[in-house]
């Protein structure tokens, strides 16, 4: 069925969590309503990445792209767009609001330093229907693999083509897969890690609910290449959307034999089940990943025997994040000297960070290696609300380290990333302004970790709660002479002596603070004062005596009767009572009261 | 799945579906779809278009509505745009006419001269 129109509604989690599935049912009765459905089709898509301006429509053939649609919307978006052919201005995209024509989304410059390689399909597919994957060339390097190379070749092509995990420590993904190629043994397994868990990181998910086919198909792949005929994805049961989606997609593969037995009518078979996860960080971690889709509970091991050797049920495995298996079938398609050509001399490709934090365009961006970061920030991020000055980029979440200001300007690689004391990650990138304090952002990473870790190894679970006690005390303007150095030599030691990947790097944000805002540290301890005015317990709420008109609006809203004065007179406030809670400051009119 | 083939066939199906997505180097027909052009009969000129398109597999030409441009007694109106710029303007069109210009025009590249704005406008 052909139809004049698509209407592209975004069905991604951010997207769904403002109302999409309400637009999309308010959209199918206005055009039965108003005889048109047989001439547009409504069609569900993954993220477009800017989920801040969600939810987001695009209509085609026009390629008009409305933002912030609610389902008020609908009525006047079907009667002008769709029936009069006017577009309806007010709901455009700023960027792309260009004379009378609606320009593609391609150009405006939240999308013009992008490369979408990994979520090539997210936003362009319903990625409920496997026939849209297939027309953007689906399962095509599926076919290839089957009928025109061999599993050696295979594995040579993702060798040569450099692509690194994307799931954050960036080992070569061809390595991987040789190594469990050439194990022995009759059963061998492909396991695709979806247990995303880094805060503020979402891009597993979003390429796994607009694009579940791309992971399928590449987990196919892989098995032809090591010689496995199960795929196992652990994904977390708190990404509903992505487990439905994934479900529907494999059933369709199913249906058409893209997994099953004998595909392409070759001696190859492979299917793959799904395992959730009960959202333990630590489970993001490959060995312990494993333990728990065995079904014992979520704890690392000591690495060797490696997965590869000796993985789930004691066989070989492979264990790739979904961003790295995104980028397979786009490999085999088109080659790996064309994959290979973006990006910089050791990491190839592109990376998507899901951008979050004081910044304008918060979203899902894809870039190639070597694109700075002031070029994320500033170029594709919209910049800073505000007029504020950017302080720092967090990247690779509770595992990860900051980038100052100084260093805005490195281009954005694995091994950049590393020697600047941070780490790729899975691909959260934090943005922090002038408001945020150093200390309290560590001191937050570093609470995650200790609430996450498994308690297997010592290091980890009682070195990182000894941390974050110095951090909070530290916060609390109880911190002494020392305190620095202690925190120095307690990281140096869990990252010795943790047992897995959580604990070895959990040390990482404070450490990176620690050597780019040393200075706010002392702040904190020497002075108990913090410079960025966040820390509670070292601020003092006071009112400016010039500006307050004495109305006593701050003495009736506080809580505990800290305030008192004279009307028409200059208040004060009794910090010995004062809690700190900043109704007095929220509620004056004349800015008469700060906050040091 | 068999074979590529049957792969391939799957595939140039649903690209046909998924095709109108895809805005780049396309010929534009944009159908008058006003008050004026709708009362005149625009529907049924642009299902038309749509139709005919479709009929004859042809994936590199997207039809979309407009408003009103202001000549409102020749309506239908329909006008083509080819990828380099060129603008053809079609009046007082109906759903045959609009099936010629897809055969002669958006196919064998004949724009049909007794169509346009210039040959029934006076």
């Amino acid at each position: 069925m052909i139809y004049r129109s698509h209407i592209l509604i975004c069905n991604g989690t951010g997207c769904v969590s403002s109302k999409s599935p309400a637009i999309m049912e308010k959209l199918q009765e206005q055009l039965v309503a108003n005889g048109i459905d047989k001439e547009v089709k409504v069609v569900k898509t993954g993220c477009f990445g800017l989920c801040e301006k969600g939810p987001i429509m695009v209509i085609y053939p026009e390629g008009a792209t409305y933002c912030h649609v609610k389902p008020e919307d609908v009525e006047e978006i079907v009667s002008e767009h769709l029936i009069k052919g006017r577009i309806v201005k007010r709901l455009l995209l700023g960027e792309t609001d260009q004379a009378d024509v609606a320009r593609s989304l391609d150009t405006v410059p939240f999308y013009a330093k992008q490369r979408r390689v990994a979520l090539r399909n997210c936003g362009v597919i319903n990625p409920e229907n496997i026939d849209e994957y297939i027309a953007h060339d689906g399962y095509a390097a599926l076919g290839k693999a089957l009928t025109e190379m061999t599993p050696q070749s295979v594995i040579d092509e993702i060798l040569k083509s450099g692509l690194r995990g994307r799931g954050g420590a960036g080992f070569p993904t061809g390595r991987k897969w040789q190594f469990a190629a050439k194990e022995a043994g009759d059963q061998k397994y492909v396991c695709c890690n979806a247990d995303e868990g880094d805060p503020g990181a979402f891009m597993d998910r979003s390429v796994l609910e607009g694009d579940p086919h791309s992971v399928i198909e590449a987990m196919t792949i892989a098995g032809y290449a090591i010689g496995s005929n199960q795929g196992f994805i652990y994904i977390r049961a708190e990404y509903p959307i992505a487990v439905q989606r994934l479900n529907i997609a494999i059933k369709q593969a199913r249906e058409y034999g893209l997994l099953g037995k004998n595909i392409f009518s070759t001696d190859f078979s492979f299917d793959i089940d799904i395992r959730l996860g009960a959202g333990a960080f630590v489970c993001g971690e490959e060995t312990a990943l494993m333990t728990s889709i065995e079904g014992h509970r979520g704890e690392p091991r000591t690495r060797p025997p490696f997965p590869a050797v000796k993985g789930l049920f004691e066989k070989p495995t492979i264990l790739n994040n979904v961003e790295t298996y995104a980028n397979i079938p786009v490999i085999l398609l088109k080659g790996a000297d064309w994959f290979s050509s973006i990006g910089t001399e050791k990491s190839k490709g592109t990376k998507v960070f899901a951008v979050g934090g004081k910044i304008n365009n918060t979203g899902l961006v894809e870039i190639p290696m070597g694109t700075t970061l002031r070029e994320i920030v500033y170029d594709i991020g919209g910049g800073i609300p505000d007029g504020k000055k950017f302080k720092a980029a967090q990247t690779g979440g509770p595992s990860g380290g900051c980038i100052p200001a100084s260093l805005i300007d490195t281009p954005i690689d694995y091994d950049n990333l590393i020697s600047i004391g941070s780490m790729m990650g899975s691909g959260g990138l934090i943005v922090m302004d002038e408001d945020n304090c150093m200390v309290d952002i560590a001191k937050f990473f570093l609470e995650f970790t200790v609430d996450e870790s498994c308690g297997k190894c010592p290091p980890c679970r009682i070195g990182t709660k000894r941390m974050y006690e110095i951090l909070e005390r530290i916060t609390q303007g109880k911190g002494e002479e020392g305190d620095i150095e202690k925190l120095e030599n307690l990281a140096e030691n869990i990252k010795q002596g943790a047992l897995c990947g959580l604990g070895q790097t959990a040390p990482n944000p404070v450490l990176s603070t620690i050597r780019y805002f040393r200075d706010e540290y002392e702040a904190h301890i020497k002075e108990k004062r913090c410079p960025a005015g966040v820390c509670k317990a070292l601020l003092n709420y006071r009112i400016i005596a010039d500006k307050c008109k004495g109305c006593s609006l701050c003495a009736k809203k506080c809580p505990v009767n800290a305030i008192s004065g004279e009307i028409k007179k200059p208040f004060v406030i009794d910090t010995k009572k004062c809690i700190k809670c900043g109704a007095c400051m929220t509620n004056c009119k004349f800015a008469a009261i700060e906050k040091k | 799945m068999k074979s590529l083939e049957e792969l391939k066939a799957i595939r140039e199906k649903a690209l046909k579906e998924v095709s109108i997505r895809d805005n780049e180097n396309k010929t534009r027909v944009l159908v008058g779809m006003a008050t004026c052009g709708i009362a005149a009969g625009a529907r049924p000129v642009m299902n038309a278009f749509v139709d005919e398109l479709a009929k004859r597999n042809i994936q590199n030409v997207t039809v979309s509505m407009t408003g009103c441009i202001g000549i409102c007694r020749l309506e239908p109106i329909a006008e083509v745009f080819e990828a380099n710029g060129e603008k053809t303007t079609y009046v007082k069109l109906d759903a045959e006419k609009a099936r010629r210009i897809v055969a002669e025009h958006l196919v064998n590249q004949k724009p049909v001269t007794e169509f346009t704005i210039g040959a029934v406008g006076n």
